[in-house]
């Protein structure tokens, strides 16, 4: 038997496989192909304080090993998602995490200040990373002065576990790491989507309404590797893994790079089942490399000789 | 209250080639197949090809219930569409399915089921169960030319078929929304699924009438489940999913 629990601020999942936010809607999507309650968490889709409609159609481009999207936090709003979602999720044995999202400081405190009050909810991930709205959003996740604002606003109404979702839209991941573990954030998860853009050369026009959007899928993998890697070796938080990861070895690097747990996005939507085969994958990985607890794999990389980036760190 | 949603590799015991565009697929479960509605697709698996990342949504053309096989009618139109028409029999193909919102039978005896090049792809299994409604379904089908065609003798073993092509190669000459057939008032409503401005024209045909329509979309989607609110369909109602929602909509219903 292996030790899959890991712990993330106060809270505890039984294992480190978890969903990324806007790929999995509430979870009661994939019940269909999959037993949800397996996953170690599953990030909701984005909050915000009103309802949304979102960016106009197209929303979506393919691209070479990944998408781009441009939904841009379409969501009914807190009020609704406290009286019809919420109910519905407290039916699953599966521990749901809000991703919290905003155009306004305000907007942030709000909705983090409504969701505390939920029993069922243990956490947020606060989304100061989307690139697809014009106001707010990523402006909170690529300023360091605007970002220690919203996590500190939000950390004094939030008593929970605070997850801060960081943005690969910046110079230095290790600078926003830091800024957010000394606003007060318990967890960062990274990355969110890169922004990015795609033209119909047919057409001569770019393909979504919105005329950029963010990519995701295993094209940006090795970008995120690098920026998980370097986020571990700023901040002694737990940081969670994202971007790309479609099977085990993928999740395995990401903690290896010093992920504590990871999410699955985009792959949810070539193989509804992937997450599960995810989990398969790393307990059979544990076993073989004779792993007792998920933990002991995090960070655990050896380096080449003389590199001094960064000093390993200590187990 | 929908039917449980399967992911399932089908055996291909049959491809199909149609004409140079269209082929048809036969798939076989080895499980009896869930309910399936004229209008659902499927989002097919491509393996094997440089660069299609996203499953492919289908329509379904024909069911056979017996056999347990689903007919996939498609038109190569890039990439992963063509390594679909490479299928040979007894390779697998992955797929999610039964998706998507059906066409509603609905009042009135007599319906115009009016499609656009690959668009008679769900009109097949639709005139079938207007038929086994009770109803009279005719077929009007606009094709480029003469190149789209096929064999069109199990639409006529349903209804009347009426054809036309911009060519005039055969069929009547012209677009769907020019011919004879829909200038007459015999009809309830209509049914269609095709380009998009073949599609708006036929519904402000049917709003003029005021007679019901209906129009299956095809929207671009990457999850076809409902999950990544890609899909958008604008409508008086707000945005709709194309996928959960649709494919199928009351054309009053849609700002397009
Ligand atoms: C609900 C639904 C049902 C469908 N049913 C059928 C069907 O029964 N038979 C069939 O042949 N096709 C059907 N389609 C369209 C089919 O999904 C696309 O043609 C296919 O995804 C194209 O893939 P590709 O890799 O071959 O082309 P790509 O390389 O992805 O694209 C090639 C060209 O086709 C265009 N294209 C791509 N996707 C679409 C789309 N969704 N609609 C219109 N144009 C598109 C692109 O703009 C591009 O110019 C359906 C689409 C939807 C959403
Ligand atoms: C369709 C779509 C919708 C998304 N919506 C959100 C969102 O609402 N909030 C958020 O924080 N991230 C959102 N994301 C970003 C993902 O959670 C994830 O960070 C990103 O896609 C990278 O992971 P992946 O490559 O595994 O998909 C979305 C991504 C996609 C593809
Ligand atoms: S395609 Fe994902 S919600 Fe419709």
């Amino acid at each position: 038997m292996v030790d899959m629990q890991v712990n993330i601020g106060k809270l505890v999942l039984k294992n480190p496989v978890t969903t990324a936010s806007g790929c999995f809607g509430y979870g009661s999507e994939y019940t269909d192909f999959m037993d949800i309650s397996r996953l170690g968490a599953v990030f909701t889709k984005a909050v915000t304080g009103e309802n949304r409609e979102g960016n106009p159609a197209p929303r979506m481009a393919e691209t070479p090993s990944g998408m781009l999207n441009s939904v841009g936090l379409q969501n009914k709003g807190v009020d609704y998602f406290i009286e019809h979602i919420y109910p519905v999720l407290r039916q699953y044995d599966t521990v749901f995490i809000a991703n919290v999202s905003g155009s306004t400081l305000d907007e942030y405190v709000e909705v983090a200040g409504k969701i505390n009050d939920l029993s069922g909810i243990p956490a947020i991930e606060l989304n100061i990373s989307c690139p697809n709205v014009k106001k707010g959003g990523m402006v909170f996740g690529t300023n360091r002065q605007s970002a220690a604002e919203v996590v500190k606003a939000v950390r004094k109404v939030y008593d929970k576990t605070l997850i801060i979702k960081l943005s690969p839209n910046v110079a230095s991941i290790p600078d926003f790491a830091k800024t957010a573990e000394g606003a007060g954030a318990d967890a960062i998860s990274l990355i969110n989507t890169l922004l990015a853009m795609a033209i119909d050369a047919e057409k001569r026009k770019p393909v979504l309404a919105t005329v950029t959007g963010g990519l995701s899928g295993p094209a940006v993998k090795p970008v995120a590797l690098r920026m998980v890697w370097e986020a571990y070796h700023s901040v002694s938080i737990p940081v969670i893994g994202i971007g790309g990861i479609s099977n085990a070895t993928d999740a395995i690097e990401f903690l290896l790079a010093g992920a504590t747990a990871i999410q699955v996005g985009t792959a949810n939507f070539i193989d509804p089942q992937v997450s599960v085969k995810i989990l398969e994958g790393l307990k059979e990985y544990m076993e073989r490399h004779h792993f007792s607890s998920v933990s002991q794999i995090t960070g655990n990389l050896e380096m080449p000789e003389g590199f001094e980036r960064f000093r390993p760190k200590t187990f | 209250m929908s039917v449980k949603k399967k992911i399932e590799n089908l055996l291909v015991t049959a491809n199909r080639r149609l004409n140079s565009e269209y082929f048809e697929l036969i798939l076989q479960s080895n499980e009896s197949l869930p309910g399936i509605l004229p209008g659902q697709f499927a989002e097919l698996k491509v393996d094997h090809t440089e660069h299609t990342f996203l499953r492919r949504p289908i329509s379904f053309y024909d069911v056979n219930t017996d056999k347990s096989e689903v007919h996939l009618l498609i038109q190569e139109v890039g990439e992963g569409t063509r390594r679909l028409g490479q299928l040979e029999a007894g390779e697998f193909l992955n797929m999610i399915y039964p998706l998507g919102h059906s066409f509603t039978i609905t009042e009135g005896t007599t319906f115009l089921l009016v499609s656009g090049g690959v668009g008679i792809a769900p009109m097949l299994l639709l005139g079938r169960k207007l038929k086994e409604a009770g109803k009279t379904p005719v077929f009007l089908f606009g094709f480029r030319s003469e190149k789209q065609w096929f064999d069109l003798s199990r639409f006529e073993a349903l209804g009347e078929v009426f054809i036309t092509t911009e060519d005039g190669s055969i069929g009547e000459k012209g677009l769907v929304t020019s011919h004879r057939v829909m200038n007459t008032g015999r009809f309830d409503g209509y049914y269609t699924c095709g380009p998009v401005p073949m599609m708006k024209a036929v519904s402000s045909i049917a709003a003029s009438r005021d007679i019901f329509c209906e129009a299956s979309l095809e929207n671009t989607m990457a999850c076809g489940i409902g999950a990544c609110l890609t899909c958008a369909q604008p409508t008086v109602h707000g945005m709709k999913m194309a996928c959960t929602d649709g494919p199928v909509f009351n054309t009053k219903e849609l700002l397009w």
